[in-house]
């Protein structure tokens, strides 16, 4: 039933439907809905990382290394993890610099160098090229052995055909029909193919279903589940290493480490996941999702590996075709119809997305730099190359494809083609110094790139390459025995004498040893120049805020829009230019294109429009020929990045002094609002003090009156008369006096004479000079003073004041005769207190803040008997601002309302030492 | 950097597990001849681990709020 044609019909129709999601996918994304913009979809598109090679090949590993297939998707797996970060910043920096290819990316990174750019395209081209060989032998072979059902024969046993009936050729010019297709429609500034995606993904899916398929039925239909075959196979003593590791773990360490590069740098793995990118948030859920992917398709390997060796028991049948032949001894015509269209798939997945990218490569940074060079001699009159453009990548997918064709038949059943999967990752692995280089390092220079990828790819060519060519017998095998020129230490695979390596182990530690060594030593011989500077700025720092249009930071010179419009055209087609400059005016808010001004954005905008088309080694080079520019030295990029760092930390800056000025503008907002209600304060004062000074005035001028008017006065009344006028005088004096003192105290212009003081010697005296105001009135004084006191700091006149300002107070208040007084000092803590109490009417508690207040008094202090007020009311203010001054605190003690009578005025004074010793407390 | 940077931080972390349990010596110490119920040790510990690996990532990513 399986006949030529009816496979033939169903590849076709296989195809066919591709081409149809293609093109569906295509017509949406022009309608402005895309398909493709779902993270499942990015997830699966990534997954054009499993080709034929894991299709059949993992098992084939399996069965001759039993888990040693594995570290290739478990390297993924881990890299994938680091994404969040890596991947994101590729992506970032390869939009926001139109960046099409891996070796585009290099290119602008170090300088925007075209030799850089055409290193990464050659040794792309070779390390892949074999890789697309690889994926047509899966296909021709998965073909002859399909074609010969239901017997199971081995393609090397099966008559080779001629060119024209290979049924290969004709499915590898499909696929270059189908990547020139959905690959070449036209030409994108950021060279994206939605339909291409659709189409991945879906083989994608495919190739995963087919898979499973047949480990389902291999697992569960031909055996008894996992356990049964594993049990099996256990007991075979020929398969029973398999199910150990027995390999050694450097090997399993240098696959895990070639596999995490090939995910991220691989030609077309870069296509899918950075070019094809529709929104950098897919890369989230792709973290798990195609790790997922990996998983699933590697579940039923080993099972298939084991069950295909001991099925076909020394049968002759390659282990890299069970996948197919164990559905095909089970006469499942329909599950190995099935298997054929899923390697199909995978097969046509990578080849198409791997050409495409090649060819970009190719086209950008191999053939228009030559091409470019010529064209000043031939080809500047053409006035539209964008057609020329896509004939150039056309016709480099053709060659790239027909390249893998012919690779494919001259190397047939040649170890050179068997091994390619990782010797190609090999390759592909010397991208990572100068990646990871470009993404976290800022010295990596263009000439250091030139020498470490020199140096790790001859590494490469010399230790893996060329003894693949040689085991094939395409060389002579005399270097591999003895070493070139016969000297040992040049043994391709034991190199200056290393051994006991695997040849992958063997040629990633030498070439990266070469590659890494010769990247940061040629690097760190000079200063990276202007352009390096800039470049590697653009590229490291791209997640810091503010880098879009950066890099117009670093372009001075004059250019003129009739310049950069018709050479963009030249190379994107005249519409296209024209849209492109035209939706540039509407962002910088310009009316029409005349009004344009040619500056550095905007040079930078034509240069990258023309980066997704040519590459930007290339735009460079183009722009530089229409535009005056005046190159910028190391050190005004150096000055350009100082400034970008100091208008950070500028910004910083004044962010926190906004921050302190609205902090200080509240304390100045609370300083007014004190300040006018000190001017209140200092009206009432004004007014209170006018008040007091006329009171004595009024009287000492009505009595003087008096006398000048009535010179028969009796001689007793004007003794009398002139009493009371020498009395309001003094009063007057006393007044003038404390308010000048206590505008000295508040102004802080007061004199101070600070010195240790005996407070127990100051009371002393103040009561002595107060015995005589007691004796008047008969009030009782008792005095408690301890023997001795620690000395404290104080002036000494103003606290003699203080003491007899509080005991004329209480002599004021106390009732003649029944008055008692007593005055206590204490040691409390690191204070001595003293009380002044008396037994008079008390204070009530609403006058308690009152009294010391300027020229307020209690109210209970007016004379009984004049009704006159007795003091200034100054005396109590004074004596508090000179306590706090000497660091004390002065307070009342009074409950009238409660019946207790009298008040105790109290203050306390830190002493000079804190700590005294015990015995001197009192 | 205006990305979760816990987010960041637990995927790194994840990765550093990873390069431990799927490497030599962990993977030494699961090859030996045992079975799982009737998988062999080393088969089930790195399929089992590589799946804990893949829910881990899941859980992180999905469960992030930025």
């Amino acid at each position: 039933m399986l006949q030529g044609w009816v496979i033939a019909l169903a590849s076709f129709a296989y195809l066919g439907v591709l081409f149809a999601i293609a093109w569906y996918g295509d017509r949406r994304a022009d309608a402005g809905h895309s398909i493709i913009a779902n993270p499942t979809i990015y997830a699966l598109s990534l997954a054009v990382y499993c080709t034929t090679w894991t299709y059949y090949g993992s098992v084939g590993r399996a069965a001759a290394t039993g888990i040693g297939f594995l570290p290739i998707y478990l390297g993924p797996t881990l890299m994938l993890a680091l994404w969040w970060f890596v991947m994101l910043k590729i992506i970032r920096i390869a939009k926001a610099n139109r960046l099409t290819s891996i070796a585009d990316f290099v290119a602008a990174r170090y300088g925007k160098s075209q030799l850089l750019g055409g290193l990464m395209t050659v040794i792309a081209v070779i390390g892949v090229v074999p890789y697309i060989a690889l994926q047509l032998k899966a296909v021709s072979n998965s073909f002859t052995i399909l074609l010969h059902y239901p017997e199971i024969v081995m393609p090397a046993r099966a008559d080779t055909l001629p060119v024209l009936q290979d049924s290969t050729l004709y499915v590898a010019l499909i696929m270059a029909a189908f990547s020139i297709l959905f690959g070449t429609r036209h030409l994108d500034a950021t060279e994206r193919h939605e339909g291409l995606v659709a189409a991945i993904a879906f083989e994608s899916l495919v190739k995963l279903l087919a898979f499973l398929a047949v480990g389902l039925f291999v697992t569960f239909g031909i055996y008894d589940g996992f356990a049964d075959i594993f049990t099996r196979a256990s007991i075979e003593p020929r398969l029973e290493s398999l199910l150990r590791f027995g390999g050694n773990y450097s090997s399993w360490a240098s696959l895990t480490f070639l596999s995490m590069a090939a995910i991220m740098l691989l030609p077309r793995q870069f296509q899918v996941a950075v070019v094809e990118n529709v929104n950098e948030n897919h890369l989230h859920r792709a973290i798990w999702q195609f790790p997922l992917y990996l998983l699933l398709i590697n579940l039923f390997v080993l099972p298939i590996a084991l069950g295909g060796l001991l099925l076909f028991e020394g049968g002759g049948v390659d282990a890299d075709t069970f996948v197919l032949t164990l559905p095909m001894a089970f006469q499942q015509q329909g599950l190995a119809l099935l298997v054929f269209i899923g390697g199909l798939s995978a097969a046509t997945g990578m080849v198409i997305v791997e050409t495409i990218a090649l060819s970009t490569m190719v086209c950008n940074d191999l053939i228009m730099p030559i091409m470019l060079r010529w064209q000043w001699l031939g080809l500047s009159q053409r006035s539209d190359l964008s057609w020329q453009l896509l004939n150039i990548r056309r016709w480099a997918i053709v060659i790239i494809l027909l390249l893998g064709y012919l690779y494919f038949r001259v190397a047939g059943e040649a170890y050179a083609l068997v091994g390619i999967g990782l010797i190609s990752f090999s390759a592909v692995a010397q991208f990572v110094p100068v990646i990871v280089g470009a993404l976290y390092w800022k010295g990596g220079t263009r000439a250091g790139a030139l020498a470490g990828l020199s140096a790790g790819f001859l590494v490469w060519t010399y230790t893996l390459l060329l003894p693949s060519f040689a085991k094939s017998g395409w060389l002579p095998s005399d270097f591999m025995q003895h070493g070139l020129f016969g000297v040992t230490l040049l043994l391709p695979q034991q190199l200056f004498g290393l051994s006991g390596l695997d040849e992958i182990s063997h040629c990633l530690f030498w070439s990266m040893f070469a590659n890494i060594g010769a990247y940061v030593g040629v690097s760190l011989l000079r200063q990276p120049n202007a352009r390096e500077a800039g470049q590697a700025t653009l590229f490291v720092d791209a997640f810091r805020a503010t880098q879009t249009r950066a890099g117009a930071r670093f372009w001075r010179g004059s250019a003129q829009v009739q310049d950069l419009l018709p050479l963009t055209a030249r190379f994107l087609g005249p519409e296209r230019a024209r849209e492109a400059f035209a939706s540039y005016a509407q962002r910088r808010g310009v009316a029409s294109l005349a009004e344009l001004v040619a500056d550095a954005d905007l040079v930078l905008y034509a240069e990258s429009l023309l980066a997704g088309a040519i590459g930007s080694a290339s735009a460079r080079a183009m722009v530089a020929s229409v535009v005056q520019e005046e190159p910028l030295g190391l050190d005004e990029v150096m000055n350009i990045l100082d400034e970008a760092s100091q208008v950070r930390a500028y910004s910083r800056q004044l962010e926190r002094q906004s921050q302190e000025l609205s902090a200080a503008t509240r304390e100045l907002r609370a300083a007014n609002q004190r300040l006018k209600e000190l001017d209140r304060l200092k009206d009432d004062f004004m007014s209170t003090i006018t008040h007091e000074l006329r009171t004595p005035l009024t009287s000492i001028r009505a009595f003087s009156e008096i006398l000048h008017d009535d010179p028969r006065t009796a001689l007793d009344e004007r003794k009398r008369f002139l009493g009371i006028i020498v009395g309001e005088t003094e009063r007057l004096t006393r007044l003038i006096n404390q308010v000048l003192d206590l505008a000295k105290i508040e102004s802080g212009k007061a004199e101070w004479h600070i010195a240790e003081v005996n407070l127990r010697e100051v009371v002393k005296q103040s009561v002595e000079s107060t015995s005589q105001l007691f004796k008047e009135r008969s009030i009782a004084l008792e005095v408690d003073l301890p023997d001795s006191v620690p000395p404290i700091l104080a002036d000494h006149d103003r606290l003699i004041q203080v003491i007899i300002n509080l005991l004329s107070n209480a002599v004021k208040f106390c009732v003649p005769q029944a008055g008692r007084v007593a005055v206590r000092m204490r040691q409390e803590g690191g204070m001595l207190r003293m009380d002044v109490a008396d037994n008079g009417p008390g204070i009530r508690h609403e006058d308690q803040t009152i009294i010391f207040e300027k020229f307020r008094q209690g109210g209970q202090s007016s004379d009984v008997l004049t009704g006159k007020p007795q003091g200034t009311g100054l005396g109590l203010p004074i004596s508090r601002q000179i306590i706090e001054r000497c660091g004390g605190r002065l307070w009342v003690e009074s409950a009238p309302e409660n019946g207790k009578e009298g008040a105790t005025f109290s203050f306390t004074l830190p002493l000079r030492i804190l700590d005294q010793p015990e015995k001197e407390r009192a | 950097m205006n990305r979760s940077r816990l987010t960041g931080q637990r995927l790194v972390a994840i990765f550093l597990l990873g390069c431990v349990l799927l490497n030599y010596p962990l993977l030494f110490l699961f090859n030996r001849d045992a079975n799982l119920f009737g998988i062999p040790l080393l088969y089930a510990y790195i399929f089992l681990a590589w799946a804990g690996l893949i829910g881990l990532m899941a859980w992180v990513i999905e469960l992030r709020r930025d």
